[in-house]
């Protein structure tokens, strides 16, 4: 008799798993609360650090998506049972889904840039997110960013939401700093005269070819870096905002006035995966990401048998992480699944 | 009128909107190496100016950068153009040439500074 996976989560984590573990014989049942899969992966326009379209990532998971995966979108679970090694997972709507195994890649949430109050969001006009940004450069790539704006002056801010422990955030979000440059450069391909600063703390380029973006950045783009924390930024009569940051390199107060202002939110852990790991008694870190069994050995075990993490659901990570998580993790299924419980 | 003797402080602060940022972008129009700093300051850490007075090559730079230009003359008389900032910079930024321009540049721009 075949064996049973069900994953919880549709975005990259949880359709890679599927895939990989569909592709090695096993039956895969995918549970997405949303109306379609491809999780956070759908809001993002170009990718850093090569700035592949984002639909080319989402093309190759979702041919991963053939018929011997059953899928229930907008599926919401309600509770999750254990009985002799069997999980069964009961949605809302009354429907029950049982397997031998279960995956969690339920992902991450995006910091509420509204908490750091100090910047204005939700309050000024020009004070935007990351997030945001991707947003308008799928929808409107043609158009100026800043049409009707005489925009001269962008400026990014690195670490909304992470290393703050005022936000209850301690982490880094590990990719916010790339996320930042790749956006530099894009707004200055759209705006060759605007000048665009990121105010940093540190800039943790620490992947493969980022430091080369870092670099890149400065010699090609012009793009200008001062390190410090925005305390504050306040919004002018005419809506440009007016920023405040100790230029920590020089040890004085600077001041600026920037057309465009963008947060660079971080990663905060969903509620929703809180609440899966509820059901079944797993545990979180400091951090409040979930953990594994051992972060060093079994990175996608729990010690509930049975019962299997991928993806972001663990922690800041990129897509090409999240991918090779996701193959980690349906190996590791797939052997509990022929030999049991190592 | 009365004194009190209370004067006006002045502000510490790098007013960027204000500054004038004519020269660095001259100096990085001449020499665009001046972008890729890092501001690692291993420069600075190697200048023999800087064991002697209170000069920062690195400094300096960084505060070009932000406009602003005070006691820049008297600054870079400092610098004995040995080259030992460029030699250890591991971006290989010629902070020299920067000096030898910001010199070139205060007489042409003629630059009040
Ligand atoms: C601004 C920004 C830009 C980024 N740009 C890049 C980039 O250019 N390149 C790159 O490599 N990485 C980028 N990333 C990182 C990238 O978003 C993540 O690596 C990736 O989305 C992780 O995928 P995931 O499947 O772990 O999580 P998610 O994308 O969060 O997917 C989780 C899925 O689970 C579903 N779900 C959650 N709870 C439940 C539940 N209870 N029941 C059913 N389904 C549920 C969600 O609806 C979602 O579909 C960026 C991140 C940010 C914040
Ligand atoms: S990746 Fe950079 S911007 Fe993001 S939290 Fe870490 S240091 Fe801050
Ligand atoms: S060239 Fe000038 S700044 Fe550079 S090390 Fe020599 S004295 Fe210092
Ligand atoms: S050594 Fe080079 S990179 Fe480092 S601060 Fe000096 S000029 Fe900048």
């Amino acid at each position: 008799m075949s064996k049973t996976a069900i994953i919880i989560g549709g975005g990259v984590a949880g359709m890679e798993t599927a895939g990989q573990l569909n592709r090695l014989g096993i039956e895969v049942v995918l549970i997405e609360k949303q109306a379609s899969l491809g999780g956070h992966l759908k809001n993002w326009d170009r990718l850093f650090p090569d700035r592949r379209e984002s639909q080319e990532v989402f093309d190759y998971l979702e041919k991963g998506m053939n018929d011997g995966i059953s899928l229930y979108l907008n599926a919401t679970i309600s509770d999750i049972r254990e009985a002799g090694g069997k999980f069964t997972v009961i949605l809302e709507d009354g429907r029950e889904l049982s397997s031998d195994a279960l995956v969690l890649a339920t992902g991450y949430d995006l910091f509420d840039a509204r908490k750091k109050e100090e910047y204005g969001f939700g309050i000024y006009d020009n004070v935007i997110t990351s997030a945001e940004l991707e947003e308008f450069f799928r929808n409107n790539k043609q158009k100026n960013l800043f049409e009707g704006v005489q925009s001269k002056r962008v400026g990014i801010v690195h670490c909304v939401g992470s290393r703050d422990e005022k936000v209850g955030n301690l982490y880094c979000s590990k990719l916010c700093c790339v996320t930042g440059v790749k956006q530099a450069i894009e707004i200055r391909e759209l705006m060759p005269d605007a000048e665009i600063f990121c105010f940093y703390m540190d800039l943790r380029m620490f992947d493969r070819h980022f430091e080369e973006m870092y670099y890149e950045a400065q010699e090609k783009w012009g793009i200008r870096f001062i390190r410090g924390r925005l305390s504050e930024a306040a919004e002018n009569p005419d809506h440009t905002i007016l920023v405040k940051v100790e230029d920590t390199l020089t040890g004085l107060p600077l001041k600026m006035k920037v057309d465009l202002l963008i947060l660079l939110v971080g990663f905060v852990p969903s509620p929703e995966t809180k609440r899966l790991a509820g059901m079944l008694g797993l545990k979180e870190g400091d951090d409040r990401f979930l953990c594994p069994s051992d972060e060093h050995l079994l990175p996608n075990s729990t010690d509930h048998p049975g019962v299997f993490l991928a993806g972001t659901l663990k922690g800041p990570a990129s897509i090409a992480a999240t991918i090779v998580d996701a193959r980690a993790a349906a190996l590791q299924v797939a052997e509990y699944l022929v030999n049991g419980e190592r | 009128m009365k004194s009190f003797g209370y004067t006006i402080t002045k502000d510490r602060q790098i007013d960027y909107d204000a500054n004038d940022r004519r020269l660095i972008e001259y100096v990085e129009g001449i020499e665009p190496s001046i972008r890729i700093c890092m501001e690692c300051g291993s420069c600075s850490a190697t200048c023999t100016a800087g064991h002697f007075t209170d000069f920062s090559i690195r400094r300096l730079h960084t505060l070009l950068q932000r406009g602003e230009t005070l006691h820049l003359r008297k600054e870079i008389e400092k610098c004995m153009l040995c080259g030992k900032c460029q030699l250890v910079c591991p971006r290989g930024v010629n902070l020299r040439n920067l000096i030898l321009i910001i010199h070139q540049a205060l007489d042409k721009l003629h630059h009040d500074l």
